[in-house]
């Protein structure tokens, strides 16, 4: 493993590694609540509690955890922070916890949180480990709420329950059902492609093709 | 069974074969794991009980006053309201003894300013589309008229089936209706005393809410009528 800044730890799970959109991990949440803006972000916002709160235990108690049960102590305390953040949503935003139902202690099935723990918490300092954590937890939270950005405008209209449109306006409703959650991240993906193979200098990419075209072309 | 001599050095060399092979033994002792993980438990385990401690209070505090706002809905505000226990077959307003009252069947019995009463608000639950609904329905046995209708839960459709909660028009028709109440396809319900207009597209939700308070008001009318007798004998 390469030596790497505190402040790399941070941002690079926020854009470059963004744990929806480039790791493609915790598509679950991402599917199942992300078809209002405020419950996306919720979900993100209750998903990086858990993950600073069990980063920084296990990466606090890494030296006195036996290899032999150290995937069981970082599940036990993951879903500790899991039961702790159920509770604490239910009684300080029952209407949240409403909406997000049983997806909250399905944060204890989210490949995200282990997923951090088994590469970077069980190995590093607790300082660098909740900075991981904290910048992955922000990536996860801009993914679910740019899926449900996109998902709530087309399918209700509405951003963060705000009415954008006229009463003419026509949802797609689709957008809103459980395919919505497919398609919404599929138009995210192409269109980051898109930028990417803009960035790399094949200026004539069109968005469209951009998955068949232009990509064996400059090797 | 005899093993014959020349055979025995080639075993011993597989067997420490094998033994390189296989993984070291674990240097930990099994105590010590055990420790480690009973130690993680009970620690998990007091910050959830402490969590726990803290977080109830809040958590039925909001349930109650959901419950309070959905039952001066459904009675259209009422001055004030009991709850009643069904046990039995028959309402009680005390709770049996070693029950818990949280955990009973309740209906919850509302008053006008004059102490005159007006109606039950009735909790009934019943499958859904997609999961159980939960309501919650207003009911004057005098009259056998439905007064109101609140969905307190449920997980339909979004923008189909979760109509039955969020289209005004469909909530009101449990305003009026006698019991049993029987959906109709919309207008087509003209001079007929049971009907409720169901919503197009939201067939299924629709049922179910209707059929749930059916099936509620039909178990529960008895115990009602006699309640509503008691009271009337004894004023």
């Amino acid at each position: 493993m390469t030596a790497t800044r505190a402040i790399e730890d941070f941002v690079d799970p926020i854009w470059r590694n963004n744990p929806t959109f480039v790791q493609m991990l915790g598509m679950c949440p991402t599917m199942a609540v992300t078809n209002t803006v405020i419950n996306g972000f919720s979900m993100g916002v209750t998903t990086t509690f858990v993950l600073v709160g069990s980063a920084f235990f296990v990466s606090l108690f890494r030296k006195s955890v036996p290899n032999e049960v150290r995937i069981t102590t970082s599940i036990l305390v993951i879903a500790a922070f899991t039961s702790l953040a159920d509770m604490f949503v239910a009684a300080l935003a029952p209407t949240i916890y409403k909406a997000l139902g049983a997806f909250i202690a399905l944060i204890v099935a989210n490949c995200v949180l282990l997923g951090r723990m088994e590469a970077f918490a069980q190995k590093r300092p607790v300082g660098r480990s909740v900075l991981d954590s904290l910048g992955t937890g922000i990536g996860f939270t801009l993914g679910l709420s740019c899926v449900s950005a996109v998902r709530e405008i087309l399918g209700n209209g509405t951003f963060a329950g705000i009415h954008l449109f006229g009463p003419h306006f026509q949802p797609m409703l689709i957008f809103m059902l459980p395919p919505g959650g497919f398609l919404a991240l599929g138009f995210w993906l192409l269109f980051l492609s898109y930028l990417k193979a803009r960035k790399k200098g094949h200026r004539r990419v069109r968005l469209w093709p951009v998955v068949v075209t232009r990509r064996k072309v400059a090797a | 069974m005899s093993v014959p001599g020349g055979h025995a050095p080639k075993s011993a060399s597989l067997s420490t074969e094998m033994a390189a092979d296989a993984p070291p033994p674990p240097d930990v002792r099994p105590s010590r794991l055990i420790l480690i993980l009973c130690s993680f438990g009970a620690a998990c385990g007091l910050a959830l009980a402490l969590a726990f401690e803290w977080t109830q209070p809040r958590i039925d505090a909001h349930q109650a006053m959901l419950t309070e706002a959905a039952v001066r809905e459904v009675l259209r505000g009422p001055d004030h309201f009991t709850p009643l226990y069904v046990s039995g077959g028959t309402l009680t307003a005390t709770a049996p003894a070693g029950a818990d009252p949280a955990k009973l069947d309740r209906v919850f019995v509302g008053y006008d300013q004059s102490g005159k009463a007006i109606g039950f608000a009735i909790p009934a639950s019943g499958p859904g589309f997609q999961d159980n609904l939960k309501l919650i329905f207003g009911y004057d046995p005098a009259t056998e008229q439905l007064i109101g209708m609140k969905l307190v839960d449920q997980r339909e459709t979004p923008g189909i089936g979760d109509r039955i909660e969020k289209d005004l028009a469909f909530v009101q028709e449990f305003a009026g209706p006698r019991a049993p109440i029987e959906g109709v396809k919309a207008g087509r319900g003209q001079g007929n005393a049971h009907a409720v207009d169901m919503i197009t597209g939201a067939t299924i939700s629709s049922r179910a809410v209707i059929a749930i308070i059916n099936k509620r008001v039909q178990a529960l009318a008895p115990a009602l009528q006699n309640y509503t007798q008691q009271q009337g004998g004894a004023r």
